[in-house]
């Protein structure tokens, strides 16, 4: 096996059981965090802190009856859940968790796709996902679930434009729609303020872009303020209200990792992706001195850290905003889509471009 | 066998089959579904030609948006019934349908044999697009240079096709309400 093969099979047994590694986690922050921003214990019983509750949820999905009602469409009703997660993985394909390193001739790129494309990659999987869904609420065969997947549908189509449109800015900018570019132009320096120095992040050459794209990235994922396909007040559990078990339990693992991706997404365009949080570049020096490994290294390995810390922040903003605002009705949702995000997207576009021709960006 | 002509064989295959599922199929919503699968199959094989910005972009134009509303309006509607027999259609109807099936395979065979002729010309061959940097920025910049006047011509073509349907629908909605 050559060098280039092994680094690969490696990125991606990385990327895998990361993204494997989110759900259980995530599992106990969604249950402990909420209970925090509510005022209660929640699960605290099974190991420290609770801890252990997700491994007992997860033995639970596994050991119930994987049932299959009588009244639907079984070819599609068994691999909507797959629809869903299998995009969810694919989506990471193309972000960069480090930057990239040079060592003995080998030059090694910390992605696991370097596509021409880059981030439409990204768009175009992640527009994949609402098949799951929609099959998942036709095949179900039940009212409830059908108009959870005709919400979806409308949803996904309405905020997909917004999505696109919030980050071309982005792309002007940069002039590129590598995710990698994108992360190492952004370690450049923007300004300095009173010795200390702002990087080129997104978030602050597109503020409102950045605005643009959190927004219609909650729809997309379906969190709260936007599940209304699952709207379980309403639909009671929307799309996946006929679903038990493990396949339950595979929509579930999709929403999250398309929270993970989401959040990815949102730290590589607008935060820097795998530039060193600032304060970093000292740790890195320091442990450089003190074990003595050749500082190229230790810097990579902290890139990957300030990633993770970074995607770590934005999964705890998911569930900090689905615990504190209300739903949307549907009508509101598309109001805002439409008449409120569509417009401001096409307004920052047209001030990014004059920003650009006048020479300021 | 070479990675790409497995990949290639793959997504034909897929393509073709699904086709025909397309079809065969007599409940809308899933002939729907397997036309997803050709669209895919598709976006498939442009990736396997190095052609990357055109596999996403038939990803997400027409696998992730138009089909989207395809399926919504076919849900919305129940459209349960077919509309065409042809077991129940007139000889003439038969005929036609046959001819043109004929006909059409008959350009096809044409085509494919003429594949070998066709070659890209000027900056359109691979080393050339990756010389000037990439499928995407040689398309773009073609796209607001040489092509801008049709570029606009379309866009204009759909502006028309907007408002036209806002029209309809209004006008409807004007005579049944006070709206």
């Amino acid at each position: 096996m050559t060098p280039e093969i092994s680094f690969m099979l490696i990125k991606v047994a990385i990327v895998l059981t990361g993204l494997l590694a989110v759900v259980p986690i995530m599992l106990f922050v969604e249950r402990r965090g909420s209970a925090l921003i509510q005022n209660r214990l929640g699960p605290n019983r099974m190991g420290p802190f609770g801890m252990f509750q997700a491994a007992c949820d997860v033995l639970k999905f596994i050991f119930k009856e994987d049932s299959t009602p009588t009244h639907v469409n079984k070819f599609y009703y068994t691999i909507a859940p797959w629809l869903v997660v299998i995009p969810a993985f694919m989506t990471f394909a193309v972000i960069p968790f480090a930057g990239s390193l040079s060592m003995d001739g080998n030059h090694f790129n910390f992605q696991v796709a370097n596509l021409d494309v880059g981030v439409l990659y990204c768009f175009a999987i992640a527009s994949l996902g609402v098949y799951g869904i929609i099959m998942a609420g036709w095949a179900s065969n039940n009212k409830y679930s059908l108009l959870g997947s005709l919400r979806s549908s409308a949803q996904m189509i309405s905020y997909e434009l917004t999505l696109g449109l919030s980050i071309v800015g982005l792309m002007m900018i940069f002039q590129s729609v590598r995710l990698g570019d994108i992360a190492a132009a952004q370690g450049e320096t923007l300004f300095t303020v009173a010795g200390l120095n702002v990087p080129k992040w997104g978030i602050f050459i597109q503020p409102v872009g950045f605005l643009l794209f959190l927004i219609s990235v909650f729809a997309e994922t379906n969190r709260l303020p936007f599940d209304l396909p699952e709207g379980e007040s309403e639909l009671i559990a929307g799309y996946h209200l006929e679903y038990g078990s493990m396949k339950f339990a595979l929509f579930m693992m999709g929403e999250f990792i398309n929270m993970s991706v989401a959040s990815a997404l949102i730290a590589t365009l607008f935060f820097g992706g795998w530039q060193l949080l600032p304060g970093l570049a000292w740790v890195v020096q320091q442990v450089a001195n003190i074990t003595q490994v050749d500082v190229l290294l230790v810097t990579v390995l902290f890139q990957g850290v300030s990633f993770v810390i970074k995607v770590a922040f934005f999964m705890w903003f998911f569930v900090w905003v689905r615990w504190t605002l209300p739903r949307f009705r549907f009508d509101q949702l598309m109001n805002l889509g439409w008449k409120v995000l569509f417009p401001l997207g096409l307004v920052n576009l047209f001030v990014t471009g004059i920003l650009i021709y006048k020479g300021v960006l | 066998m070479s990675w790409s002509m497995v990949a290639f064989s793959a997504f034909s295959t897929i393509a073709i089959i699904s086709s025909i599922f397309v079809i065969l199929k007599k409940n809308p919503v899933s002939s729907a579904f397997s036309l997803i699968l050709v669209f895919f199959s598709f976006a498939g094989l442009y990736a396997v030609m190095g052609a990357h910005l055109v596999a996403a972009l038939q990803i997400m134009v027409y696998t992730g948006a138009i089909m989207v509303l395809f399926v919504f309006v076919i849900m919305l509607l129940n459209a349960d019934t077919p509309v065409l027999d042809l077991k129940e259609s007139g000889g003439l109807f038969k005929a036609i349908t046959t001819f043109g099936v004929i006909g059409l395979l008959g350009i096809l065979l044409k085509t494919v044999l003429r594949a070998k002729e066709i070659q890209a010309t000027g900056n359109l061959t691979e080393d050339k697009i990756n010389e000037l940097g990439g499928n995407f920025k040689v398309i773009s910049e073609a796209l607001f240079t040489d092509y801008s006047f049709h570029f606009e011509l379309a866009s204009f073509l759909l502006l028309g096709a907007i408002v036209a349907t806002v029209a309809l629908a209004k006008r409807k909605s004007l005579k049944g309400s006070s709206v």
